[in-house]
């Protein structure tokens, strides 16, 4: 049983970071259709940013909540740039034309943050500064949960809440909706739809910064792939909760997360060696879409003949 | 039926020849085949198409309520209602796009709801779209030619190694669509897009290529849509034609009056998914219902 | 018989031009004439390249399913053979060789790899296609990669072919092999769409509902091409291992389906001669931006090779902004008789489920170019 609660602890911590990342993919898809698969870089990008923010600042040798806190936001803020810049620069002149350009255009900018990355990082992991005095509390038994842990469940629900909030109860939150119901309606009615997709990107690169930088409390080394894979799963999670909704985001980024950590915790005993972990993610989803082919909470429309 | 099988002794390899057969009979045996006499016999005989109440809900809508029909070979049937009376439901219920929460189809005796639209298709049922959907990177021809699908002879085998058969049945069917086009006046555009003709030639191609499968029955969503009244004048002569030349059942789904009342020969008014009315033009024109439906849209 | 003659011809010219290639990239060269080393391996990608695109594009250019897992089948076809000829081809080999000689054993012994991996990788191809093409546009995207995923995954834990550490693999590809499978991976691709059932494949891309109405079994050809478009990755794959002459996972990631997917849009969707092209550019890109020089700027220096993949990326950016529409378009190049009807590249518009607007607007200039038109009378 403490091992279970423990399993579930780390699993949903992992999945908190999913999940964060997921509603970036959740949100881009919502309104413009598109895979933006650079969104997973830009996660990168933002536990770089909080790097060199956390030692420039001299975070990195005194942790305190204050710097914390403002690492946390500044990495936000400069992915939040970024995420706009390329939607300006990238996005926007090829959003007219088929989905497939659109596509090979996110994969540009994917390589191009990653191999400039390589360029200017180093392809070597760095390790990340521990702003906060990490420790560990005991829960029940002999399950444990460290204050970095606590941090990301609590940092990312507030997140999540703030995001709800926007979407549902400010106007720019109405527009981001009315844009993703119909684009060119939304455009007819006096938004501007420009204005609300850079805040969508803006919205989403901020909280896949928030995600790298919390990752990196969890587990400090960073590179410049690092956000390859964690980025897939969080797409993955996206498209599991039903991508374009944003509740099944985070619902798919927290499944995700649990059975990956249960498969490397249980796995074994049942015969499925931890190597398979990263296979996880890709099964439960394909399970899911063949029984809901519009994932957990997306529902279908049917076609007008 | 199995009746002289001619040149078609070229391996009957597939059970879709079989259909080839049937229409061809259809075909030789002039217009009207069947005709109406026998039609009213109840649940067989001269009726080909025929709908046990048939019903489909969408949520809490019932789009088509306990429908009847009863559509006998070789007539033109008409099937008129005020705009979301459901007809364009019952089409897709027909051909298999919805299938229906309760209720039967039958197609020449045999139930054709649930099966899926290609099968439907393959047994004689064709049509055409309200919203014209074309193949809008084809020509006209290789539209036309894409409908000729169930009765192709190449197999796959045939196709990658370009077999004498391969050439043989391309031919045959380019012909065979190369006729159609003309009865249509539209072989001229044979290498044109699809979607690049005018609007009016667009309805006539979508008949056309609906015409290519060799169909039994015919069914026409509007094809008057957007016409001239000369344009629509020419359509009703040319459903005429083709009915007679192909031996078809045709049944019709059209908002201009002028084009239900001059070329069907029995209409069914539908109103919110119910049979209102059923009859000879003459009797629809004067149906106290009907008019009702209409005015009280 | 002319026809037959005809193409006996063709086999026969193409045959030997491989050959003669072939024979240029050896030691010796071919009347004194001989290329690089480099350039054998360049060439020899580049055709296993043209496999690749050219059977993906089946099912992503003409029958308008969006898979990007390309990558996964190669991995199967490369794995499958590669275990027949590290563990049993020798021994099978030295039994042959008694009876047809050495050299013809050789060959039929890899004409055996070749089918075993064409074949495995066409029933995964079914297996994975049954359950996924009831899936549309990016949902079936997202499959087809998840499946390619899992297939590296589960092939990494297989210790009998490597594993983790790799395996080592028989070189039997040379590149009369790759140029032979080339040219009749592009011979019956174009003979399929070509064809009846091409039109049908077509018909599902461009109005599956019309399609189906037209008596078509979308399902049945969505998976027929499906399963082609493996067998082919397969090919490509079995190539590919027994010229690399290792086998390693990283070999096979979603980035290499990527790549595949890259070619096909940048030579232009549903255009068989733009994959050839797209095939080519994208093997040779990386390898030209390698040639980079070092350059001194604001008195430093910069070694623009080691900035090859920055710059390969942003030209692929750089590329999609100006020629969104693949570099041949939907048009084919050249010969008449790969041309055919104008068609519009659509990436996957049947997303049925679209309330919003797809950024995929249709494209409403015409496609077709007068011009070109006459030229290619």
């Amino acid at each position: 049983m403490d091992t279970f609660v423990q399993q579930l602890i780390n699993g949903l911590t992992i999945g908190s970071i999913y999940a964060l990342i997921a509603l970036g993919y959740t949100m881009v898809y919502g309104i413009l259709r598109l895979i933006n698969f650079a969104h997973g870089d830009i996660y990168m990008v933002g536990a770089f940013a909080g790097f060199f923010i956390a030692h420039g600042l001299g975070f990195a040798a005194e942790p305190s909540l204050v710097g914390f806190a403002i690492t946390l936001l500044g990495s936000m803020l400069v992915a939040a740039l970024i995420g706009m810049a390329i939607e300006r620069f990238a996005y926007r002149p090829v959003r007219k034309y088929a989905r497939m350009t659109t596509l090979i255009t996110a994969i540009g900018v994917s390589l191009l943050l990653e191999n400039l990355g390589v360029v200017i990082f180093g392809g070597a992991p760095r390790s990340f500064p521990q702003l906060l005095q990490n420790q560990n509390y005991t829960l029940f038994g002999n399950a444990a949960i460290s204050k970095s842990q606590i941090l990301i469940f609590s940092v990312s629900i507030a997140l999540m809440l703030l995001l709800q909030w926007i979407i549902y109860r400010t106007k720019v939150g109405t527009a981001m909706r009315a844009v993703s119901f119909n684009l060119n309606s939304a455009k007819l009615m006096g938004i501007n739809t420009n204005l609300i997709i850079a805040f969508t990107f803006a919205l989403g690169s901020a909280l896949a910064a928030a995600g790298g930088v919390l990752t990196a409390q969890y587990n400090p080394q960073i590179y410049p792939l690092m956000g390859i894979i964690t980025g897939l799963k969080a797409f993955v999670a996206a498209v599991l909760g039903g991508i374009g909704n944003i509740p099944g985001a985070v619902l798919g980024g927290l499944l995700i997360g649990a059975a990956e950590t249960f498969v490397v915790g249980y796995g074994q005993s049942v015969g499925i060696p931890s190597t398979y972990r990263d296979a996880v993610a890709f099964s439960i989803l394909i399970l899911v879409l063949l029984f809901r082919p519009a994932g957990l909470l997306g529902s279908t429309v049917q076609e007008k003949v | 039926m199995s009746g002289a099988p001619e040149h078609d002794a070229v391996e009957a390899t597939k059970e879709d020849s079989i259909l080839t057969e049937a229409a061809r009979a259809a075909r030789s045996s002039g217009g009207g085949g069947g005709g109406g006499d026998d039609a009213r016999a109840n649940g067989g005989g001269g009726a080909t198409l025929r709908t046990d109440k048939c019903t489909i809900r969408f949520g809490g809508l019932v789009a088509v309520n306990e429908l009847d029909m009863d559509v006998h070979e070789g007539e033109i049937y008409g099937l008129i209602g005020p705009n979301g009376a459901g007809k364009t439901t019952i089409f897709n219920l027909l051909t298999g796009v919805y299938k229906p929460t309760s209720g039967e189809i039958h197609f020449q005796n045999k139930r054709i709801d649930g099966l899926r639209p290609y099968e439907i298709a393959s047994r004689g049922v064709s049509r055409t779209f309200q919203n014209i959907r074309l193949f809008p990177s084809m020509s006209v021809l290789e539209n036309v030619m894409t409908a000729c699908h169930i009765h192709a002879k190449q197999s796959l085998f045939d196709a990658v190694v370009r077999t004498p058969r391969f050439g043989r049945d391309e031919e045959e069917h380019r012909e065979y669509c190369l006729e159609l086009l003309g009865i249509f006046d539209l072989a001229r555009y044979k290498d044109e897009g699809g979607t690049s003709l005018p609007y009016g030639n667009q309805r006539r191609l979508e008949i056309v290529r609906a015409l290519a499968t060799r169909p039994k029955l015919l069914l026409l969503d509007e094809p008057a849509a957007g016409m001239n009244p000369s344009e629509a004048m020419d359509l009703m002569a040319l459903i005429r034609k083709i009915r007679d030349r192909f031996g078809l059942t045709i049944l019709l789904v059209e908002h201009n009056m002028k084009v239900v009342m001059g070329v069907c020969e029995r209409i069914q008014v539908v109103d919110y998914g119910k049979s209102i009315a059923l009859g000879l033009p003459e009797q629809i024109k004067n149906d106290p219902k009907v008019i009702e439906a209409y005015l009280g849209d | 018989m002319p026809t037959f003659v005809k193409r006996l011809l063709f086999a026969v010219l193409v045959i030997a031009a491989l050959f003669a290639l072939n024979a240029m990239l050896s030691t010796q060269g071919l009347f004194g004439f001989g290329l690089d080393d480099y350039y054998g391996r360049l060439l020899t990608f580049i055709g296993i390249n043209v496999i690749l695109a050219v059977s993906l594009n089946l099912i992503n250019g003409f029958t308008g399913q969006f898979s990007i897992g390309h990558a996964g089948f190669m991995a199967i076809g490369a794995y499958a053979s590669a275990y027949m000829t590290v563990y049993h081809a020798p021994g099978w080999e030295l039994a042959l060789a008694g009876m047809v000689g050495a050299d013809a054993a050789h060959v039929l012994i890899f004409v055996l790899a070749i089918f075993i991996g064409g074949l495995a990788t066409a029933l995964a191809g079914l297996v994975v296609g049954i359950p996924s093409l009831r899936l549309r546009g990016d949902y079936l995207a997202i499959v087809t990669l998840g499946f390619a995923e899992i297939i590296r995954i589960v092939i990494l834990n297989i210790d009998k072919v490597g594993g983790a550490t790799g395996l080592t693999v028989p070189g039997y590809t040379n590149f009369v092999w790759v140029g032979v499978f080339a040219v009749i991976t592009i011979v019956i691709v174009h003979n399929i769409v070509r064809s009846d059932i091409g039109r049908a494949l077509v018909s599902i891309r461009e109005d599956e509902l019309a399609a189906e109405a037209m008596g078509i079994n979308t399902t049945r050809y969505k998976v027929l091409s499906f399963v082609i478009s493996s067998a082919f990755a397969g090919i490509a794959g079995v190539l590919f291992a027994h010229y690399n002459k290792f086998l390693s996972t990283a070999d096979f990631t979603f980035l290499r389906s990527f790549e595949i997917i890259i070619m096909i849009v940048l030579g232009g969707m549903g255009s068989i001669t733009g994959a050839i092209l797209g095939a080519a550019v994208i093997t040779i890109l990386p390898e030209a931006l390698r040639q980079l020089p070092t350059v001194g700027l604001f008195g430093q220096e910069f070694n623009f090779a080691d900035l090859r993949l920055v710059i390969y990326a942003a030209l692929l950016i750089v590329i999609m902004l100006t020629r969104p529409q693949g570099v041949l378009g939907t048009r084919e190049f050249g010969m008449n008789w790969l041309r055919r009807a104008q068609k519009r590249p659509e990436g996957d518009e049947a997303v049925g489920a679209d309330t919003g607007v797809s950024i995929a607007e249709r494209d409403t200039t015409p496609t077709a170019d007068p011009v070109e038109e006459v030229k290619n009378k």
